[in-house]
């Protein structure tokens, strides 16, 4: 088994706000993160695949099918946005990078064919990131 | 859903290797410049990571306030700008990177409650660096 990661970058807006708490709950949990005007971060995002190497292409897996796979289904609806507004899952889910995370798992998960989805890491800033292994 | 959450500190600290155990040249030949009586120091990286169910409502592992409070209170407090050696776990124990890994990951299990603690990692220079898990098996 051979682990394959590809990393991409992305910009967005997000802000941290709970329906199910008043005003005042969602300011002392979510602290400055809970301003509505949002603020954003340049994530990085690293998607490690795994499987065989295939003896004829010596792939785990076609790289250049993947980073397509990424933008397509990742980059194209994230990047400059502001997440609470214009990604469907954050409507009803906060934008943390924890959901984040599970978010790009469930958008890859079912576009990848040969290779299978190890890990999705997203850091939200150099000091901080998530890792997602799906549903263990 | 589980995810695994890491944050990165750094700290600052001195420390010398020597065993009580060892002979001066044993000390010598197995530390090396590491074995300077007067010391040397490092800026540590530290990798803190824990997990456990993300919250259907916050969308959190844990609140990051109430983990970087209990690192600066238990650990950062403790080790940023000191000398390893003076401290009491440090008198018998050598501090190598090593054994302070160890060090702040049973301080953490102790003190850090709410979500579980997966490893620590330190990074002693940007060329080494230690992992431990406990009793959570191999790093990934």
């Amino acid at each position: 088994m051979v682990y394959l990661t590809r990393k991409a970058e992305f910009s967005a807006s997000h802000y941290y706000h709970s329906p199910e708490f008043s005003p005042e709950e969602n300011r002392r949990i979510f602290g400055k993160c809970n301003n509505p005007n949002g603020h954003g971060h340049n994530y990085t995002l690293e998607v490690t695949v795994k499987g065989e190497v295939d003896p004829r292409s010596g792939f785990v897996v076609d790289l250049k099918q993947l980073k397509e796979i990424m933008h397509r289904e990742v980059l194209d609806a994230m990047d400059h946005r502001f997440l609470n507004k214009e990604v469907p899952e954050f409507v009803t889910k906060i934008p943390t990078t924890e959901n984040i995370a599970i978010a790009v798992w469930q958008r890859l998960r079912p576009k990848l064919e040969r290779a299978q989805l190890h890990r999705v890491r997203v850091y939200e800033t150099p000091d901080l990131f998530v890792d997602f292994y799906g549903e263990e | 859903m589980k995810a695994h959450l890491t944050r990165r500190y750094l700290f600052s600290a001195s420390h010398r290797l020597h065993s009580a155990e060892m002979s001066a040249e044993e000390n010598l030949t197995t530390y090396g410049k590491c074995n300077n009586p007067h010391g040397h120091g490092h800026n540590y990286a530290l990798e803190v990571t824990v997990s456990g169910p993300v919250d259907a409502t916050t969308g959190m592992v844990c609140n990051l306030v109430d983990l970087d409070e209990c690192v600066e209170r238990e650990v950062l407090a403790r080790y940023h700008l000191e000398n390893l050696n003076t401290r009491k776990e440090f008198v018998v124990t050598v501090p190598t990177t090593e054994n302070l890994c160890i060090e702040i990951f049973e301080i953490l299990q102790r003190t850090f409650r709410p979500a579980h603690l997966e490893r620590v990692r330190l990074e002693e220079t940007m060329m080494n660096s230690f992992e431990y898990t406990g009793n959570n098996g191999a790093p990934r």
